[in-house]
């Protein structure tokens, strides 16, 4: 049923550390490489080896420049999948009730077998998380490794989305975010953790870590050195000798 | 977002058709025998052709049938039901007028009512969408029964009604673009709300996540065309408003009666490309687009 549930047991979720993360890509490698041979239809690609390769994927790493008033900019990379959101607009758009939002932990998923494939509920997500698969024509989303976190059948470690098992800067977290005690929660009051597109109404499950003010050159250890910069000045401002009769006389060409 | 035709085709043919079983309806004195079944044939061809073109965007439009499942939440899925209740109740509205010369006014009220019902929950699909400002107003459904009932008007040759529910329609149309013009701006979802990154500095899409396209941009980040926006605008109002009350004010109503008609139907179809192809969607803001 398309119908959101009024409140769910858990909010399993990401928090995901834009301090931290680096842009390796590697969760997007790790995730395309899970879903596509778990659960659901394949994560097809088009034309991968020619002209114009393009591809589903579940989870994408955008890059950011952000230029403060002063000092140099920032280069932040920007790791977007499915936000998992409390009132999520995907679902109660979707005419078969393919889409739904599960009450036991608050995963948003796609029932495939009842997937028409009419994209409404790519246009309907604000964050761009769905994507129609070309190949199978139904909708393919983040599943949270549904079929990992629930497993019995791996080792504990693994039993986390395989973005999260993968990140190699420790730039992801799982966990219920509907729990103020856990793990997730305190990072995400810790640190600030924000919302994406908050005017969009939809209560995303998924929090944002900003990242932590940067170091800045000219700040006061830099200012001890400045003291002895008079001193470091250029000597000679002017070229004296050959050097200046050659300037001059370029001058007058 | 991108103007794919089958959905251009379907709002604008569907639209007309709807429009004209609405008129079909509502007629005090319906025509009976072979003048109605003509009129009704060209409604039922339009909205019918319509629908049909519709599933042909879908990805696995052979389980279409499911779409009438979740009529609680999805305006989807409520078009399709009010589709189905006007087709058939008007369908049996039409064969009794067709085929025993009888008129049911009831029955064409209930088909009327449910051909504008139909009109209003497609024109929903596209209202309902905060993701796209530009559509996200109840000026949207508006226009798109206007367009709906004036087209039907001078489909069934009404040509008085026609002639004021056109320009109705046109000044609609009119507002709809100039109001949409600054809907995103309004809407107050930006760059910084985007990314959450506004408190730090200015926000730049520095690096997109892949080197090729993908099903977001090309379905939700459709730039072409664009910048011939201003000028469509104006070809899409001559063609839909201007030429078709210039040529009902001309004599012999049935000769320019249905260049009236077609000068319309073009101009509805350059105003639906429109739609879509200025249309922005807030997800570009994630790739440094609109």
């Amino acid at each position: 049923m398309t119908m959101l549930p009024e409140k769910t047991e858990r909010k399993m979720g990401l928090v995901i550390d834009l301090d931290t993360c680096v842009g390796c890509h590697a969760c997007v490698i790790s995730c395309k490489g899970w879903n596509t041979e778990n659960y659901g239809a394949p994560l097809s690609d088009q034309d991968p080896y020619g002209a114009n390769p393009s591809g589903t994927f579940l989870n994408r790493i955008h890059s950011y420049e952000v230029q403060p008033e002063s000092g140099p900019a920032q280069l932040i990379h920007f790791p977007k999948s499915c936000l998992h959101c409390e009132d999520a607009p995907c679902v109660t758009v979707c005419p078969t009730g393919a889409s739904y939002k599960r009450v036991e932990d608050g995963i948003v998923l796609v029932n495939e077998k009842d997937c028409i494939g009419c994209g409404l509920c790519a246009w309907a997500c604000p964050y761009g998380a769905r994507e129609l698969d070309q190949a199978e024509g139904v909708m393919k989303k983040c599943t949270l490794c549904v079929d990992r976190i629930y497993n019995d059948n791996l080792p504990e470690e693994d039993r986390v989305p395989a973005c999260v098992r993968t990140c190699p800067s420790n730039a992801r977290h799982f966990g219920d975010l509907g729990d103020p005690d856990s793990e997730v929660s305190q990072l995400v009051a810790e640190r600030g953790g924000m919302d994406l597109m908050p005017e969009q109404g939809t209560k995303p499950v998924n929090k944002y870590l900003p990242p932590r003010p940067k170091d800045r050159l000219n700040e006061s250890p830099r200012e001890e050195i400045d003291i002895l910069a008079p001193l470091l000045a250029p000597v000679a401002e002017e070229p004296k000798g050959f050097l200046g009769w050659l300037d001059k006389t370029l001058e007058k060409i | 977002m991108h103007p794919a035709p089958s959905i251009i085709a379907f709002s604008t043919f569907s639209g007309l058709g709807l429009g004209l079983l609405f008129w079909l309806g509502v007629d005090t004195t319906a025509p009976t025998g072979w003048v109605a079944f003509a009129f009704f044939a060209i409604g039922y061809i339009f909205a019918v052709g319509g629908l049909i073109s519709s599933t042909f965007h879908l990805g696995r439009p052979e389980r279409a049938i499911k779409a009438f499942t979740q009529w609680q939440t999805s305006w989807l899925s409520r078009e399709a039901w009010c589709a189905v209740a006007a087709l058939v109740s008007m369908g049996i509205y039409a064969f009794l007028l067709v085929f025993f010369d009888t008129q049911i006014h009831v029955l064409g009220w209930i088909g009327a009512f449910f051909c504008l019902m139909t009109v209003y929950t497609t024109s929903m699909i596209y209202a309902q969408l905060k993701t796209v400002p530009r559509w996200n107003t109840v000026l949207t459904s508006v226009l798109f029964i206007a367009l709906s009932i004036a087209g039907g008007a001078l489909l069934s040759g009404r040509v008085t009604i026609a002639l004021v529910l056109l320009v109705i329609a046109g000044g609609l149309q009119f507002v709809w673009w100039k109001t949409g013009d600054t809907r995103f701006k309004e809407s107050g979802t930006d760059m910084n709300t985007a990314t959450g990154l506004g408190n730090i500095g200015e926000v730049r899409a520095f690096e997109p996540p892949h080197t090729g396209t993908n099903y977001l941009l090309n379905e939700m980040v459709y730039t072409i065309g664009r910048r011939h926006a201003e000028k469509l605008r104006l070809i899409a109002l001559a063609l839909m408003l201007v030429v078709p009350v210039l040529l009902l004010m001309l004599p012999f109503p049935h000769v320019f009666g249905v260049l009236a008609l077609l000068s319309h139907v073009a101009g509805v179809l350059v105003s639906r490309w429109l739609f879509f192809a200025e249309a922005e969607h807030v997800v570009g803001l994630y790739y440094g687009m609109r």
